[in-house]
């Protein structure tokens, strides 16, 4: 459901990068505690990009998966459930080091200038 | 025609985020204290705050930010408390955002009188996965989960458990007539965000709301302290 609205925030973030130029590929990473569905943000960008420059583009998507290190023990392990838990001594002082991206990556422009804004 | 790729590595909710800070500083220059209260549909959010200012929050003074979809129930509701209360929809006609996002706030803005409140309190609009994602320049965030909503909730949408501040759980008058067990409740709460401030009332009853009264008097110095 929150796809649309995160699907409108890279287009327009991708727009604002290509700069009048028509773009071929946006590539977004998605950190997995962001709990996008991937079918559903493509879905969406093909609907928003209509009548931008990112229309006909493809969306690119990288899955990052979610992973912790416990404060107490170090321990670095990856999550596949969200349990905030140390996988070894069950301490809950985490520190999330990946999982909570949600970036254009890059984006690939075709050279030869839209008029399209 | 040839094609080549620009690096851009920036977060998709950048320009969200800027508009957010931008509301902030202004929240901060009028010495106000915002929270962002957050919900599924029906969970008592206006429920809880017609309780809440009843009986007002301490010295401060309130100022209550509606969002909805369409229409202007809830801000009906809370005209006869004589708190400034802000209607903001996100929609026209039958549809529109089903969140608030930073720019919505700012544009509601000049009908909020900064100057006169020291508590700004925004009702999201229900819904338990969008708001979690928009910040609009608050200091804290209240999530409302009702015990009709069942007490699996947290595992089932653990972005929103993870980003309030407070976990308020509502209806619990309704406990001996729901399957809904606090404990297992607690359970997924502390599996996605383990020890998150959490109280549990009834906003039909009065149960309970005291306490919620007590962490909005002293959020203002909460959040003046470093972090």
């Amino acid at each position: 459901m929150h796809e649309f609205s995160i699907a409108s925030a890279v287009v327009d973030t991708a727009v604002r990068h290509a700069a009048g130029r028509r773009v071929t590929v946006v590539t977004v990473r998605c950190g997995r505690l962001r709990q996008v569905v991937p079918d559903s943000l493509e879905f969406a960008f093909g609907i928003l990009s209509r009548e931008t420059v990112c229309e006909g583009a493809r969306l690119e998507q990288e899955v990052v998966p979610a992973r912790l290190r416990c404060s107490a023990c170090d321990h670095e392990f990856e999550i596949d459930l969200p349990v905030f838990r140390c996988a070894a001594c069950a301490s809950t002082d985490v520190e999330v080091l990946t999982g909570e991206e949600l970036e254009v990556e890059s984006i690939e422009v075709s050279e030869e200038a839209s008029c399209i804004a | 025609m040839h094609r080549v790729r620009v690096r851009v590595v920036e977060d998709a909710l950048d320009a969200n985020n800027t508009i957010a800070r931008a509301n902030r500083d202004d929240f901060d220059r009028h010495g106000v204290t915002v929270v962002n209260v957050m919900s599924a549909p029906g969970a008592g959010k206006t429920t809880i705050l017609e309780r809440i200012l009843r009986d007002g929050v301490g010295d401060l003074r309130v100022g209550v930010l509606e969002g909805d979809v369409q229409g202007s129930l809830d801000a009906d509701r809370l005209a006869h408390l004589h708190v400034p209360v802000t209607q903001l929809n996100t929609g026209s006609g039958f549809g529109g955002e089903c969140h608030l996002d930073a720019n919505m706030v700012r544009s509601a803005l000049p009908s909020v009188p900064l100057d006169e409140i020291d508590l700004l309190i925004v009702e999201n609009v229900g819904n338990l996965v969008c708001p979690a994602e928009f910040h609009i320049g608050e200091d804290a965030r209240i999530m409302v989960a009702s015990v009709a909503e069942g007490d699996d909730k947290p595992g089932k949408y653990p972005l929103m458990f993870r980003t309030c501040e407070l976990v308020v759980v509502n209806k619990i008058d309704l406990l001996e007539h729901v399957d809904f067990s606090m404990e297992r409740f607690d359970g997924f709460l502390d599996a996605v965000h383990p020890g998150v401030d959490r109280m549990r009332m009834s906003a039909r009853t009065g149960e309970g709301v005291g306490a919620l009264r007590d962490w909005l008097v002293r959020l203002p110095d909460r959040a003046a302290a470093p972090a």
